[in-house]
């Protein structure tokens, strides 16, 4: 067995083990599939930006835009004529506002794990995902901020959540677990986006440097003035954002320090933002909300529907720009089992928080949770139980993660049932609290279910023009993680470099 | 004829990339770079390049991250308009400690980004390398390799031979 080696690391000893051990090669299934090379994978992900918008894009960014428009709309209304135009009534002050909002950010965590998380375990096969799960990070976000932002009332006034001298000289008050939120999303928001831009500088780079080539050759005949302007306007916008990058080793040696860095304070920064807007509830002493089990129980299940958000985008885009060699079949088995994983701990939560409600003796706790299951939101209930705990059970076979419109279908399951989770959740105790008396039921507003369901279209209008303008997917880690990337050469023919 | 920024040879593939650069670190120069569009693995060694200092900046904005959080509730709650809440006292460090961390989180991100541009001494728009047509292909898969000729090493014919010994081709020389 070939033991030479260049490499000054391993010493003598380390050699002989290994001859003895004779270990075999792991068989990996590859990342980039069908032997792709550099120019391959470059123009793959540059085309989608480059060429002639397609079709299907304006046909979707119309109906994204008209959606969007039902978001606009229910906030015209609701400003112009004060919340109550919302279901929310006593005792169900939080209606879908929170619920809306919980579930948008909890929809962006996938994003920062994959790009984080993922990139601190050495997962190599968050590559092809991680840049369109950042962006849908931060569209959710802007999403969600809209809710808190409109349910404060007085809209104009929300800049009060800041610490900024206001004209009454109060200061906002930092024992509230909801100006926690204030810091928490707004910090989340901003790091996501800088996490993202970061990520892009040497990719738009790579774009800019397309579009000169394509000017110094000036090959547009037949293609004619616009295809030239076009790509006029591409050098100057991606060289403003690149800002100079020259793919140098000393900038990648900086660039990697960072991307490292910032993925080490984005983890603890994604715990935190859901551990945040989980004590907006477990700090309140209501029934089914006071539980220390809270933080934990939130964050599984932001990253079990962020994760069922990924699935429900990355399955289209894979199928319409003939992404199959990118985002493999390893992919999307690793996200269902991430599904099957946290969608675990979320069903091992539920079941959790019932035992304890016996086990704690509290009596108001105990009908609290008797109440969600077997009360007047049972219906919810089940909805909640069957689309998180059963349906991610399914991902145990391989049958299933294989079928590719299966796995599409049972990830808007997840959507749908952790909506209704945070419903729950929310509705259910204030509903039915301490006082019979004043027990209610609470039901949305035409208003309420326009605003939501335009949030939808928010997102797509993003979601397009990122397609549309960015690279979807990091082409330089891409790279990184192809056999021909490495310079011990596995695949090439270089003496002496059989480790 | 203008002045020259350098000589930039380019290499077949990774293993060869590298190894080129292992032997003009070994030569001796100081003032050269490799150019990939990919990070390679290792390659801050075999260019002979110290560790990032990036940490630093990170460090910086953490601390004052920190500090701002810590104090602004102290300022705003305790002294500027003393707040009194369930009759706790005015300021402890432990309530105001999501803000705290929050704000370390946030002021740590700006000194990486920040910290990132500094030591690539970035944005820098204009370079002499833009105006080599192979050099944009390092966009798509070429590896480069340009010693400059502000290096005290740099001779446009020895420099030349010795790229083409470490099995550069495609060597050009790159104007100012």
């Amino acid at each position: 067995m070939a033991t030479t080696t260049q490499d000054s690391s391993m010493d003598a000893t380390q050699a002989a083990l290994l001859a003895k051990v004779q270990p075999a090669e792991l068989q990996e299934q590859p990342l980039v599939t069908n032997n792709r090379d550099f120019n391959w994978v470059t123009d793959k992900i540059c085309r989608i930006v480059e060429t002639k918008t397609p079709t299907w894009w304006w046909i979707c960014m119309a109906v994204a835009l008209m959606t969007a428009s039902f978001t606009g709309l229910g906030l015209l209304w609701l400003v112009s004529s004060g919340v109550g135009v919302w279901g929310l009534a006593n005792p169900i002050n939080w209606g879908w506002a929170i619920v809306n909002f919980v579930f948008w950010i909890g929809i962006g965590h996938a994003g920062t794990l994959i790009s984080a998380v993922l990139c601190l375990l050495k997962q190599g096969w968050r590559t092809s995902i991680n840049r369109a799960a950042e962006a849908m990070t931060i569209f959710a976000v802007v999403c969600a901020g809209i809710f808190p932002l409109f349910h404060v009332g007085r809209v104009w006034f929300a800049w009060w959540l800041f610490p900024i001298p206001n004209s009454n000289g109060i200061w906002p008050q930092f024992r509230s677990p909801l100006e926690w939120d204030v810091f928490a999303v707004s910090t989340y928001g901003t790091v996501s986006v800088l996490f993202w831009y970061m990520g892009m500088i040497p990719d738009l780079s790579v774009l800019r440097d397309r579009a000169v080539q394509r000017l110094k050759k000036n090959a547009y005949e037949g293609a004619g003035a616009l295809a030239k302007g076009m790509d006029i306007f591409r050098k100057n916008f991606y060289a403003i954002f690149a800002m100079g990058w020259r793919n140098a080793g000393n900038h990648w040696r900086n660039y990697e320090m960072a991307y490292l860095i910032l993925a080490g304070i984005s983890t603890p920064l994604v715990l935190s933002v859901h551990t945040i807007v989980s004590f907006d509830f477990a700090l309140a002493v209501l029934p089914g909300w006071h539980t220390t089990i809270f933080p934990p129980y939130f964050v599984a299940g932001a990253i079990f529907s962020g994760f069922g958000m990924v699935l429900t985008l990355m399955l289209p885009l894979r199928a319409l720009y003939g992404m199959h060699d990118l985002i493999t079949q390893r992919h999307i088995d690793n996200m269902c089992k991430i599904c099957l994983g946290t969608g675990s701990i979320v069903g091992y939560a539920y079941i959790m928080e019932f035992f304890i409600a016996w086990y704690g003796a509290n009596p108001y706790e105990s009908f609290a949770f008797i109440n969600r299951a077997f009360g007047q939101y049972w219906w919810a209930y089940v909805m909640m139980f069957s689309c998180n705990v059963f349906t991610p059970q399914l991902f145990w076979f391989k049958k299933v993660r294989q079928n590719w419109a299966l796995v599409w279908v049972m990830s808007i399951f997840i959507n749908v049932g952790m909506w209704f989770e945070r419903f729950v959740i929310t509705v259910t105790s204030l509903a039915n609290d301490f006082l019979p008396s004043s027990w209610g039921y609470y039901s949305p507003t035409m208003v309420d279910i326009l605003t939501f369901f335009g949030t939808f279209g928010l997102f797509s209008v993003l979601f397009l023009l990122f397609l549309r303008f960015l690279p979807l997917m990091p082409i330089a880690e891409v790279k990184f993680v192809m056999p021909a990337a490495d310079p011990h050469g596995h695949h090439g023919d270089e003496k002496g470099d059989h480790h | 004829m203008s002045e020259s920024y350098g000589i930039i040879a380019s290499f077949p593939n990774t293993p060869a990339f590298f190894h080129a650069a292992e032997k003009v670190r070994d030569a001796g120069y100081k003032k050269w770079d490799t150019y990939s569009s990919f990070p390679v693995h290792g390659m801050p060694a075999a260019q002979g390049q110290p560790r990032s200092k990036v940490p630093v900046f990170t460090f910086c904005g953490g601390v004052s991250g920190f500090s701002l959080g810590l104090s602004i509730v102290w300022f705003m709650n305790a002294f500027n308009y003393p707040l009194i809440v369930g009759g706790q006292p005015f300021f402890s460090p432990v309530f105001p400690f999501p803000i705290m961390y929050e704000l370390t989180i946030l002021l740590s991100a700006f000194g990486t980004l920040g910290g990132m541009f500094i030591t690539n001494l970035l944005p820098q728009h204009y370079n002499s390398l833009f105006n080599s047509d192979k050099f944009l292909e390092v966009s798509g898969d070429r590896l480069v390799i340009a010693i400059e000729a502000r290096d005290g090493q740099y001779d446009p014919v020895a420099t030349r031979r010795f790229l083409e010994e470490i099995g550069g081709t495609d060597i050009e020389e790159v104007s100012a």
